[in-house]
C-alpha cells in the first residue's frame, strides 16, 4: 500500500464519494465524510513526513512513464499544502455533522457530503499533481462540488451568490485552461517538470507571455485577489456555515499554492519576476486589497460577510509575501497560508456556532453574546487576536516574517502598510467584540451554548493558532524549505 | 401523444438503433474515436426521445429517477474500482496492464471497465438531470 499512497491520498475519497451519494442517510453519509477527511489525514502527514526524510515522491498514475502519463510529483510545498487541507478537513467534519443537520434537509444531506468528499479529493489533487492538465480538472471538481455546497444555503440568496461565482469562477477556470493550451501548443508537453525545461526554449515567441497572463489572471481570479475578488464575500456570506470554514481555509489556499507552482516552478522567477516584472502587478494590487478591503470589513455588520472581506485583505498579505520574489517573501506567503488556515477556519467556525443558536450574523442580534455564549465568543476574540497579530500568535509570525522581506528589500512603505492592515483588523474585530461583551442582551431570547461536537473542532483551531504562534520552529521550518525548494535555492 | 402516429412509430423505430450505436461508439472507443462519455450521451439520449414522444410518466416507468441517481453513482465507483483492481495486483493506479496475463489483454480489458464506468455515469446523470429539468421534482422522490 504504501508506494501507492500518493494515489490513495486522492482516490480513497473518490471511492467514499459514491457510496456517500449511495447511502441515503444524512449520518451514513457523515460517517462516510468523515472516514475520508481523516484518511487524508494521516495520507497527507504520512507524505509529508516521508517527503522530509527522503525527497520528492513521484507516482505514474497507470505506469505511464512521465512525462507521457500522468505524473504525481510531492515536494515539500505540495506536501505541506496537502497538509493544509487534510487537516482542516478533519477539523471541520464533526462540526459539519452538527451543523449540516439544521441547515441542510434530511435528503439533501448524502449529496451535500459527496459533495464535500469530492471536493476534499479535488483540493488535494491539486496539491499533488505534477501535470497541469491534471490540475485544471482538479480545479473544476473541487470548484463545481463547492458551487453545489454553497447553493445549499439556507438563505434564497445562496442561490444568487453561487451563480455569481459559477461565472466568475468558470471564466477564471477558462483563463487557465486557456494559458495551459498554449503552452502545450509551444512545447508539446503537459508535465511540470517538463515544462520548466522546454519553456526557456520557446520564450522569445510571443505565445508564452500570453499563456502567462492568461494563467495570472485565471489564478489570481480562483484566488480572489483585488480586483477579481467580487464573488468571494457573497459566496462566503450564504454558504452554510461549515462549508465557509472549510472552503476559507483551504480552497483560496490551493490556488495561492498554484500560483506559486506556476510562477516558480514552471515559468521560473527569472521569467516570472524579471521578464514579465509581475511584481510591478502583484504588489500594488495586494497592497489595495489590505487597505480598502479592510476599509470595507470595517462597516460590514453582517460578521460572515465581514470575515469574507477580511479573507481577501488576508489574501493580498500572501501575494505580498509572494510578490517580493524572494525567499524570504515567499516563506512569508506559505507560512501565512497555514496561518490564515488556522485563523480564518476558527473565526468562521464560531460564527457558524452563533448562526446554529440566533440563526443570523448581524452584528445588532449578537448583544450580550459574550455572557450567553461564553465559549464561542472567547474563542472568536482567541482567533481574533491572531487576525490581528498580537504576539504568541499565528497572525503575528506571518506578520513578523512578513515585515522582515519588506525590510530586507528596503520596502518601508509596504511594512507600514502591513501595520496599518493590522490595526484595521483591530477595529473590526473590537466591534465584535464591543457588541458581545459590553452590550446588555435582549432578555426576551434565552440563547444558550452552542453543542459540544462544534465547540470542539472550534476550539481545537483556536488553540491550534496559539501553539504554532508560541512555536512556530516546525512550521517555519517547512515554509522554508519548500520556498527553498520553489525558488530552486536547494537541490 | 396519441394521434402522432408517425412520431411514435417512428421514435419506437428509432429507440433500438440509438442504444446499439451507443454501444458501437463504446466498444470502439478502444481503438478509434468514441468511448464512455459520447456513448453514455447517446444511451441517454435515447431516452429523453422516449420521454419527449411518450411523456415523462412513461418514462419514468421505464428508468426510475433513483435508477438514473443510482448509475450516476454507480459508473464512478466501477471506474475507481478497476483502478483498486491494479493496486491489489500490484500495479499503479490504473494500470491495466497487470488485470491480465499478458499487459496487451490487460489494457483491453481495464480500458474497457474504466470506460464502461464512465458510459453508466454519464448515461444516469444525463437522465438524471433530463427528470430534473422536465419534471421539476426532487430526484429522490
Amino acid at each position: 500500500m504504501s508506494q501507492n499512497l500518493p494515489a490513495l491520498l486522492v482516490v480513497v475519497p473518490l471511492l467514499l464519494a459514491p457510496l456517500a451519494a449511495l447511502s441515503g442517510r444524512a449520518k451514513i453519509a457523515w460517517g462516510i465524510a468523515t472516514a475520508a477527511c481523516w484518511w487524508t489525514l494521516y495520507a497527507a502527514i504520512s507524505l509529508l513526513l516521508r517527503v522530509q526524510e527522503s525527497g520528492v515522491i513521484r507516482y505514474s498514475l497507470g505506469g505511464w512513464e512521465p512525462p507521457y502519463g500522468i505524473e504525481y510529483r510531492i515536494d515539500l510545498a505540495s506536501a505541506f499544502v496537502a497538509l493544509i487541507v487534510a487537516a482542516i478537513g478533519a477539523v471541520t467534519i464533526p462540526y459539519a455533522g452538527t451543523s449540516i443537520a439544521k441547515e441542510v434537509s434530511e435528503d439533501r444531506a448524502p449529496l451535500f457530503y459527496t459533495a464535500w468528499i469530492l471536493m476534499l479529493a479535488g483540493l488535494l489533487g491539486i496539491a499533488i499533481t505534477g501535470d497541469v492538465f491534471n490540475v485544471f480538472v482538479f480545479l473544476e471538481i473541487s470548484s463545481l462540488s463547492a458551487y453545489s455546497m454553497i447553493a445549499l444555503g439556507q438563505d434564497r440568496r445562496a442561490l444568487t451568490s453561487t451563480f455569481q461565482y459559477l461565472i466568475m469562477g468558470s471564466v477564471g477556470a477558462t483563463f487557465i485552461v486557456i494559458g495551459i493550451g498554449l503552452m502545450y501548443v509551444m512545447t508539446g508537453t503537459l508535465n511540470m517538470v517538463d515544462l520548466a525545461e522546454r519553456l526557456p526554449m520557446v520564450e522569445s515567441n510571443r505565445t508564452i507571455p500570453v499563456a502567462f497572463t492568461f494563467l495570472t489572471v485565471g489564478i489570481t481570479l480562483k484566488l480572489a485577489l483585488f480586483p477579481l475578488h467580487l464573488w468571494l464575500p457573497n459566496a462566503y456570506t450564504y454558504a452554510p456555515s461549515a462549508v465557509t470554514a472549510f472552503m476559507a481555509s483551504t480552497s483560496t489556499k490551493v490556488s495561492v499554492y498554484l500560483l506559486l507552482r506556476f510562477f516558480f516552478t514552471i515559468f521560473g522567477e527569472v521569467f516570472s519576476f524579471e521578464q514579465m516584472r509581475l511584481n510591478m502587478v502583484l504588489m500594488p494590487l495586494a497592497l489595495i486589497a489590505i487597505l480598502a478591503i479592510s476599509l470595507v470589513a470595517i462597516y460590514e455588520v453582517n460578521v460572515k460577510r465581514m470575515l469574507a472581506f477580511s479573507s481577501v485583505a488576508q489574501i493580498g498579505y500572501m501575494v505580498l509575501g509572494i510578490s517580493f520574489g524572494t525567499v524570504l517573501g515567499v516563506t512569508a506567503g506559505i507560512i501565512h497560508l497555514f496561518n490564515h488556515a488556522l485563523m480564518k477556519g476558527a473565526l468562521f467556525m464560531a460564527m457558524g456556532c452563533v448562526m446554529y443558536r440566533i440563526g443570523s450574523v448581524q452584528l445588532d442580534k449578537m448583544a450580550g453574546l459574550g455572557k450567553a455564549m461564553p465559549w464561542t465568543m472567547a474563542a472568536f476574540v482567541g482567533a481574533g487576536l491572531s487576525l490581528i497579530g498580537v504576539p504568541l500568535t499565528v497572525g503575528f509570525v506571518s506578520k513578523w516574517y512578513l515585515v522582515q522581506a519588506a525590510l530586507a528589500e528596503g520596502q518601508w512603505f509596504v511594512a507600514g502598510v502591513v501595520m496599518v492592515g493590522s490595526l484595521m483588523a483591530l477595529i473590526y474585530i473590537w466591534k465584535v467584540v464591543e457588541v458581545a461583551y459590553f452590550q446588555e442582551p435582549d432578555p426576551d431570547h434565552e440563547i444558550i451554548e452552542a453543542p459540544l461536537s462544534m465547540l470542539i473542532p472550534t476550539w481545537v483551531l483556536v488553540i491550534a493558532s496559539f501553539w504554532f504562534g508560541i512555536d512556530a520552529t516546525t512550521t517555519a521550518t517547512v515554509a522554508t524549505q519548500a520556498a527553498e525548494t520553489l525558488l530552486g535555492a536547494m537541490p | 401523444m396519441d394521434d402522432r402516429v408517425i412520431l411514435r412509430v417512428g421514435a419506437k423505430i428509432l429507440i433500438p438503433f440509438i442504444l446499439i450505436f451507443a454501444l458501437y461508439v463504446q466498444f470502439h472507443g478502444d481503438y478509434g474515436p468514441g468511448g464512455g462519455f459520447q456513448a453514455g450521451v447517446i444511451f441517454a439520449a435515447a431516452f429523453v426521445l422516449y420521454a419527449l414522444v411518450f411523456g415523462l410518466g412513461n418514462a419514468i416507468k421505464v428508468l426510475p429517477p433513483k435508477a438514473a441517481y443510482f448509475c450516476g453513482a454507480f459508473g464512478v465507483l466501477l471506474f475507481v474500482g478497476v483502478g483498486y483492481a491494479s493496486m491489489a495486483l500490484g500495479g499503479e493506479f490504473l494500470n491495466y496492464s497487470v488485470l491480465a496475463h499478458d499487459p496487451t489483454h490487460g489494457q483491453h480489458y481495464g480500458i474497457i471497465g474504466v470506460e464502461l464506468g464512465v458510459l453508466i455515469t454519464v448515461f444516469g446523470v444525463m437522465v438524471a438531470l433530463f427528470y430534473a429539468f422536465a419534471g421539476r421534482r426532487r430526484l429522490d422522490r
